[in-house]
Formats: structure tokens, sequence, C-alpha cells
């Protein structure tokens, strides 16, 4: 399988301090990639790079080997198939929970096609079915602010999907949910993988576990380790970083 | 259908259409009559419904974009300057130099020729387009310029300040050929018709009370739209909204293009009607009054700005006749007590009068954004 995104030496320093240090990652198409590793590893600041929030200072980030990311901002690259989940949920409160998946379904975003946009039965099909997919359905006319924080976890999740991404950013999906809603959200995102393509960044090993898929363990920046979570976990210098701390 | 005309924009424009067809039947009546309105007050009141769509435009781009400019009164200002313009041509000799050619203040200053800039400002329809052009081509290349370089909540505020301030100093200097301190006036004839004479001054006010019922309408369609609920996603998670896809930069340049418009087309009605157009109308205070206005009336409603920009200047008025010293103490007062008590304006606290009286809401009202 060919790489649906390769991080090339990819360079990026904040007032000295080196964020990410000559990152080099491939991820294969529809696979489901997890990213771990301490605070300060440069998980954040990868995602930012990848979706044309921050720029890097050089390395190159290519789009199925031909597109360079690192030109685009993050309209465009969120168009041509990347979706992103921010770590503390992130949904646009005053609008109702149905209203969220409508705006992140997968359609023009100009000015003008959203202006003159008539909601179709086919759309309202899809919505109904993102609902139905996250549970949410019986809370489909409620703001999204007075939903709990781990149904918002799960609404962020629909939005990526109605996006119909070809590539998924998730970051730390399972933070603040119950050990139950954990262990739903990662069948939720392996059930995903396949058609398309996930990269996970979390902190709970369980979770990861759960996940039961390729580890990337980030330090400092780069790349300290690859493989599977029993193999990566064994390593001695994966071992000092997490504890040595 | 139902979604532009809800129960609050129905019972406004209803009430907005009774005044309308009222008031100038109430003003041709006898003069002795208990319920004639005299002529002098129809202008007055025209001028309440060209702040009223002024407020509408700002609530526009405040309420649903969160884009709070300082600086509406300029777009009002650049409306009502083109317009102007066209009713200084039309004043043609019948001024003090009685020069069929040039305007009188520019006899005064010795100039010998027109301007490049004031051609065309005979032709009506030129000055019309020029009133909605102007402050829209403005707010469009101002707003590409600080959207796209990202400027936003407390910044944006002050450079819309700096920019009407700059307007002002600007418009006062003579060279400028706007007829500097004294701006623009002695005006005699709007296409024809005398602006002194009743029927006329009847005319714009309903005329303006279309432009209101419109403006509304118009903001309204634009916030149920879909590219509207952009506008509020941008206003509370504008990087979420950026991640999503969409150009938050070209949402923003787009409302703010259409609120500018809006205020330029409030600007051009109210210039006929007060019969004068100066500097004074840039200066930064009459910007943050028209916030007052909106805050007071309650942010993202467009019925409620209306209502609060009505409210504020009828009370204006009243008080400056009565206690003049008074009106800015009133002024502040009011910001103090709509920022402390009422978040959400007048209209804020009348649904929560109406839903402490019914104790189980409707599921289907929809609550204010």
């Amino acid at each position: 399988m060919s790489a649906q995104l390769f991080l090339d030496g990819v360079h990026r320093s904040f007032d000295g301090f080196k964020a990410i240090n000559n990152l080099t990652l491939s991820v294969d198409k529809g696979e489901l990639r997890a990213v771990i590793g301490p605070n300060g590893a440069g998980k954040t600041t990868m995602m930012d790079i990848i979706t044309g929030k921050t720029r890097p200072d050089g390395g190159e980030v290519l789009w199925n080997m031909s597109t360079d990311l690192t030109r685009m901002d993050e309209a465009s690259v969120a168009n041509l198939g990347i979706g992103r989940k921010f770590q503390k949920p992130t949904v646009f409160e005053t609008h109702t929970v149905e209203d969220n998946i409508r705006l992140a379904l997968k359609a023009p975003r100009g000015v003008f096609a959203t202006l003159f946009h008539r909601t179709g039965k086919a759309e309202e099909a899809r919505v109904t079915a993102l609902l139905d997919q996250i549970r949410l359905t019986h809370l489909r006319a409620e703001d999204a602010a007075n939903l709990s924080h781990g149904q918002k976890q799960w609404l962020e999740i629909g939005m990526l999907l109605a996006q119909e991404p070809d590539l998924l950013l998730v970051d730390e999906p399972a933070a603040g949910m119950t050990d139950a809603e954990t262990m739903e959200t990662a069948e939720l995102l392996k059930s995903i993988a396949g058609q398309r393509t996930v990269i996970v960044v979390e902190h709970d090993m369980d979770f990861v576990r759960a996940l039961d898929c390729r580890v990337t363990v980030l330090h400092q920046g780069s790349v300290l380790a690859e493989g599977s979570l029993d193999h990566v976990s064994a390593r001695d210098d994966v071992i000092e970083v997490y504890l040595g701390r | 259908m139902s979604k532009l005309i809800d129960l609050r924009m129905g019972l406004f424009l209803a009430a907005l259409f009774i005044v309308t067809v009222l008031v100038p039947i109430a003003s041709t009546l006898d003069q002795g009559s208990a319920l004639s309105i005299p002529s002098y007050l129809i202008p007055l009141m025209g001028k309440y419904l060209c702040y009223a769509i002024l407020a509408v435009a700002l609530d526009l781009c405040w309420g649903y974009a969160g884009i709070l400019s300082l600086g509406h009164g300029a777009f009002f200002a650049l409306g009502g300057y083109a317009i102007g313009m066209h009713l200084m041509r039309e004043i043609g000799a019948r001024g003090v130099y009685a020069n069929p050619d040039l305007p009188d203040f520019m006899v005064f200053l010795g100039w010998n020729e027109l301007p490049w800039f004031w051609y065309g400002f005979d032709w009506f329809p030129f000055a019309a387009v020029m009133a909605l052009l102007v402050p829209g081509a403005l707010a469009f290349v101002f707003g590409w310029f600080a959207f796209r370089s990202r400027v936003s909540g407390v910044y944006l505020s002050i450079i819309t300040q700096a920019l009407t301030f700059a307007l002002l100093l600007a418009f006062f200097r003579n060279e400028m050929g706007f007829g500097g301190n004294n701006g623009l006036t002695d005006f005699r004839d709007v296409l024809g018709f005398s602006l002194s004479a009743p029927s006329t001054r009847i005319a714009l006010f309903v005329l303006t009370a279309i432009a209101l019922a419109a403006c509304l309408l118009i903001a309204k369609a634009i916030t149920v739209s879909k590219a509207g609920k952009v506008l509020v996603a941008v206003r509370d998670a504008e990087s979420r909204t950026r991640f999503m896809g969409y150009r938050v930069e070209n949402y923003s340049v787009f409302v703010f293009t259409v609120s500018a418009m809006m205020a330029g087309l409030a600007g051009a009605l109210y210039v006929p009607q007060v019969g004068i157009i100066n500097p004074g109308e840039f200066a930064p205070a009459n910007s943050i009054e028209i916030v007052v206005w909106v805050a007071l009336g309650g942010r993202g409603t467009l019925v409620g700005a209306a209502i609060g920009a009505l409210v504020v200047v009828a009370v204006e008025s009243w008080l400056t006749a009565n206690f003049p010293d008074l009106w800015l103490f009133a002024l502040g007062a009011l910001f103090i007590i709509v920022v402390l008590w009422m978040p959400n304006g007048l209209l804020g606290l009348v649904e929560k009068l109406r839903l402490r009286r019914k104790p189980a809401p409707d599921p289907n009202t929809e609550t204010p954004a």
C-alpha cells in the first residue's frame, strides 16, 4: 500500500525550543495509527503542522505522495479530506446538535453556496444516520451547549465523520469519558479505519491497547520507537522516557 | 417563510406597517385635531427609523458574526455624503453665490472647477448607487486586509474606531472637497420635489420604513440560511470552523460588507430628512452609541436592535429637550445597566419574563442566540 501521509524531515522550533525535530513518519491508506508520547513530545504541534495551522521551518508533509501540505491553510487542508478533532471537545455551542452535523456535512464551503443552500432529503437522511451512529438522535434539537462532556466528544466525532475525510486526526478522544464510553469510542474508531485513515493521539494506555494497532512513540519532537504496543512498551528507552520523568 | 417571519419579526413588522400608514394620515389632519402630527415631526421620526436600520446593520455583523465594529458611523456618513453631494448639485444656481456650476462652498474657497470625484453626482441614480457602493467597497477592502491577517476581537474594534476617526479628520479638511467643517447643507429639492414640502417628508418617511423592513428581512434571510449558521459558528468556535474547511475570512468580509452597505443606505435616507451632513457624523462617539442601541435591544435578535435604537433615541430626544445636561449620564447609566443586568438586552428580558410565567417552556420555541 502507498503512504497516504508522509512527513519527511520536518522541523519546527518555538523561541529556540525544538518542538518538532527531524520528524519522519509514514501512514498508509486505511491504517489506524496511535501516536503516544510524554507531554511536550510534539504531538499537538505535529497535528498543527499537518492541518496547516503551523508552518514548519523545514521538511515536507506529503499527501498521497504528491501534494505538499506545508503551503496550505487550514481550510484548504480540510477540503483535501483531512479532518481534525481537538483535544478539548469543540462544538458550536449555540447551534443544535443536528445543525452542528449539518454544518460539517461534506458540501461546497463557499459563502454563496451556503447562502443559497437548500436542505435536501438525502442530506436529512445522512444527518439522521450520523446521529444514530453517535447515539445522539434523542438530543438532535438540543443546543450543543447542554451536552455532557462525553456527548460533546461524540458529537465532534460525528461532525468529523460528516465531513467524510480520507484522514481523521483525533486528539485524545477518550479524555473525560467513562470506561464504557472509552471502549465504545475505540470500537468506533476501529470500524472507521479501513475505509479511512485514522491517526489517534492518546495518553490512555488502556485505550491504545483497545485500538490494537501500530503505535508510534514521539519524544522530543522525533520518533523514538514504532511497532506494536507490546513491542514498543518493552523497549528500555521508551520505559525511560515515560518513567524517567 | 415561517423561518423568515417569526413571532417577533411579525409583530415588529405589523407595528411598523401601522405606524407607516397612520403617521401620514395623522399629519394631513386639521392642525386643531387632537390626533394630528405636526409636519416637522415627520423627518424626526424618519431619522429614528434610519438609526434603526443602522442598528440592524451592526447587529448583523456583531450579533451574529461577532465582529464588533466601532466604526459603523463611518459607513453611515459615507452613504449620507453620497446623497448629500447629489442634493448639493440639485441646488444649482439657487445658492448664495448663484453659481450654476459649483456648490457654494467651492465658490467660497475660490475653486474654479468641480473636482473629478464630484462628476456623476448630478445624476440621482449614480449617487444612490454610490451611497451603497462606497461604504461597501471600503468595508470590503478594509475587511479583506483585516480578516485575512486574522485581526479579530478587540484589535479589530480598535482599528475600526481608528478608521472612522481618520475619516473624521480627513473630512474636516476643506481641501478634501466635501465642504470641510460645515459639511453639505442648504439642500432644496430631491428629484425635483421640495424637501420642505409635507408630501416629500411623508414620502421619505414611508421610504425609510420600507427600507427598514427590507433590511430586517434581508438580515433575517442571511442569518437563517446555512451561511448564517456558519457565521454563528465562526463567532463561537472560529478555529473549528476553519478546520471544517470554511474560509472564515470570506464569511467575515461578506457579512461586514453587507452590513456596511445597510449602514450606507441608512445614511442616504437620513441626510435628505435632516437636511445636513457634516464630519461630525464620523465622530467615534456616534459609532459607540450604535453599539449601545444594539446591546440594549438585544444582540443577535435583529428586531431587538431596531427597538433598542428607537428606545434610546426617543429617550435622548426627550432628555435633551427637557434636561439637556443629563443625557450623557443617562447614556452611561443605560450602558452599565445593560452590561450588569441585561446581557441579552430588552428582548432577552422579555423572553426571560415569558419563560418565568410559563413553567414548562415549549421545546419548539427558538431560544435567542
